[in-house]
């Protein structure tokens, strides 16, 4: 009986942890068999380098290619807003900070984090799109603000507690010893921070980069609402844009079964395949840091 | 010239902590200044009716939501745990395996597990629009962040306890159940904690799975809309910026208190 419990529960665990494993094969089985169809009808080429989407045209054409090109270019603008300042108060929590402003500012990072994407969203249609607005008003003397400038600001600041967080752990990981030893050559502190610390820790921060990257191409809502989602080549910044997960949102909700339907799943089939290709390059990163 | 480099740099680290600091402040200043004036009463009335905008039924769901999900994904992901930690080798294959199923799933972007939902709990299972979709697309969305704070939780449980536990002559079950898994319960519940933040900021992963229903769902099978996503769609309704206004506050409440619970069962973690 004893043996039995035990036995019986060692599979219970087995079978849970195999779970995990048979909820991914799923993930892919079911996007792969609705979406690919669809991809083999309007042919993959046509498909992924198409720049015409035009999905209720009487005779309609499905690219993504401008979805493609929004979601890269948005990402890497949240990139450029976020990474510097990101990697700039990592070091400043780990080295600079005082420890009555840690105190504030560490739980005022994890808040950043916690926020829910519609309510950055909401923040961004409220402040950052009517700020946007002046700019492109001023600069191009049109637009309407809902742009793609609106969606970097945006996720540059929601990828900040990611970068900023695992960059801190990886700064603070670094062995005290190369910054005493930096400091006992006679550099400053500043200097051994950033010439001897930073470097040391560079690929914990690079792998924050790239955390960040996914968090940027997976986010749905907050661009929904801020980029204007206009179904097109992206032109400048301060033009509204359509990033992938963008198109499944707006157009599930109508797209009636059939080709249209099916393609905004293959939609979903190109964001899984960059995001297996961040993954990729995020466990490459992580391993050389263990190597080293 | 090395002074020039370090004091820019040195100033350079305090402008952009600030800007971080100050972004912050400014977006929850914001929606508070903005927000609690329309917090009345008419928003927390039971039933939703289009002039009311409430928003407790949205936050009865919430509730639905995070309780449900909870009770699936997280005995499964702390069995997991247990099976990972507990019962195998390290460097068995089936263990990398799981290993990387969950690293993937934690990489794979809210709105495609919205469309495996919609996919396979909605349509496969026919289960619609409705509760139960919205659960179980959440669950599996969840599961890693339970795997992996549990398998933290009890590869931080000393070997001389397990060792101890045999030695009064308990079986491997016993050891686990009363003496590993108890002494994890801290790091557990800061998965558990991780978990709710992100059930209820979750709106991608539900739209298509439960639906945006303004009703207290009766059954598993109705349709049911979370508090993000309510105000995702008084959002997208230009007239309702007020009622927007006020359940980001709310939203914000929440979010609060569930990074207050994590700190403080983290700071009992350590001292203990």
């Amino acid at each position: 009986m004893h043996k039995f419990r035990e036995v019986f529960f060692e599979y219970v665990f087995m079978f849970s942890a195999g779970i995990s494993i048979l909820a991914l094969v799923m993930i892919f089985v079911f996007l792969f068999a609705n979406g690919m169809p669809a991809v083999a009808e309007v042919g993959p080429i046509n498909f992924i380098f198409g720049t015409e989407w035009r999905p209720m045209d009487a005779t309609p054409s499905f690219g993504v290619l401008p979805m493609i090109a929004a979601s890269i270019y948005i990402t890497l603008g949240a990139i450029v807003i976020g990474v510097p300042v990101g990697i700039f108060t990592a070091v400043f929590l780990a080295h600079m900070c005082p420890k009555w402003l840690y105190a504030f500012l560490k739980p005022t990072v994890n808040l950043l984090a916690g926020i829910p994407s519609v309510v950055y969203g909401f923040f961004g249609i409220v402040i950052i799109v009517p700020f946007v607005r002046e700019i492109s008003l001023a600069l191009t003397g049109g637009g309407s603000g809902s742009s793609m400038l609106a969606a970097m600001i945006l996720l540059g600041i929601m990828i900040l507690p990611t970068i900023v967080n695992i960059s801190e752990s990886a700064i603070r990981a670094v062995p005290e010893s190369y910054y005493e030893g930096s400091l006992a050559l006679g550099a400053s502190h500043t200097r051994s921070v950033f010439s001897v610390v930073l470097p040391a820790a560079k690929s914990g921060i690079f792998a924050s980069v790239i955390l960040g990257v996914g968090r940027a191409v997976g986010e749905t809502m907050a661009v929904v609402m801020v980029a204007g989602n206009q179904a097109r080549m992206p032109e400048s910044i301060f033009r509204g844009a359509r990033a992938l997960t963008s198109n499944i949102v707006i157009e599930m909700s109508y797209a009636e079964a059939g080709l249209h339907r099916d393609s905004l799943i293959a939609t979903g089939i190109v964001l899984l395949v960059f995001i297996f290709i961040i993954n990729v390059a995020f466990t490459i990163v992580t391993r050389k840091s263990r190597g080293t | 010239m090395r002074k020039i480099i370090d004091t820019t740099l040195f100033a350079l680290t305090w402008i952009f902590a600030a800007i971080t600091l100050l972004v912050l402040l400014f977006i929850v200043a914001h929606i508070v200044i903005n927000g609690v004036p329309h917090l009345d009463a008419r928003l927390f009335e039971f039933a939703f009716t289009t002039e009311n905008v409430s928003m407790m039924p949205a936050l009865v769901s919430t509730i639905f939501m995070v309780v449900l999900t909870l009770l699936i994904a997280l005995p499964l992901g702390i069995f997991t745990s247990i099976y990972l930690v507990e019962y195998v080798k390290k460097g068995n294959k089936f263990v990398m395996l799981i290993r990387s199923a969950t690293e993937m799933l934690a990489g794979i972007p809210s709105i495609v597990y919205g469309l495996f939902g919609m996919l396979m709990f909605g349509q496969f299972f026919g289960f619609g629009w409705s509760l139960i979709a919205g659960v179980l697309t959440l669950g599996i969305m969840i599961l890693p962040v339970i795997i992996r704070t549990t398998e933290e939780a009890l590869k931080s449980v000393s070997d001389g306890y397990r060792e101890g536990g045999y030695a009064l002559g308990a079986g491997k079950l016993r050891v686990v159940f009363r003496i590993v898994l108890p002494s994890a319960v801290p790091g557990i519940l800061a998965g558990v904690i991780l978990a709710i933040g992100r059930i209820i900021g979750e709106s991608a992963a539900l739209i298509f799975t439960a639906g945006t229903m303004p009703q207290i769902p009766e059954t598993l099978g109705h349709s049911a809309r979370t508090l993000s996503v309510h105000m995702w769609v008084l959002s997208s309704e230009a007239h309702h910026t007020g009622e927007a206004y006020a359940t980001a506050v709310v939203l914000l409440l929440l979010i609060l208190v569930v990074n207050t619970a994590a700190a403080v069962v983290a700071k009992f973690f350590i001292t203990k």
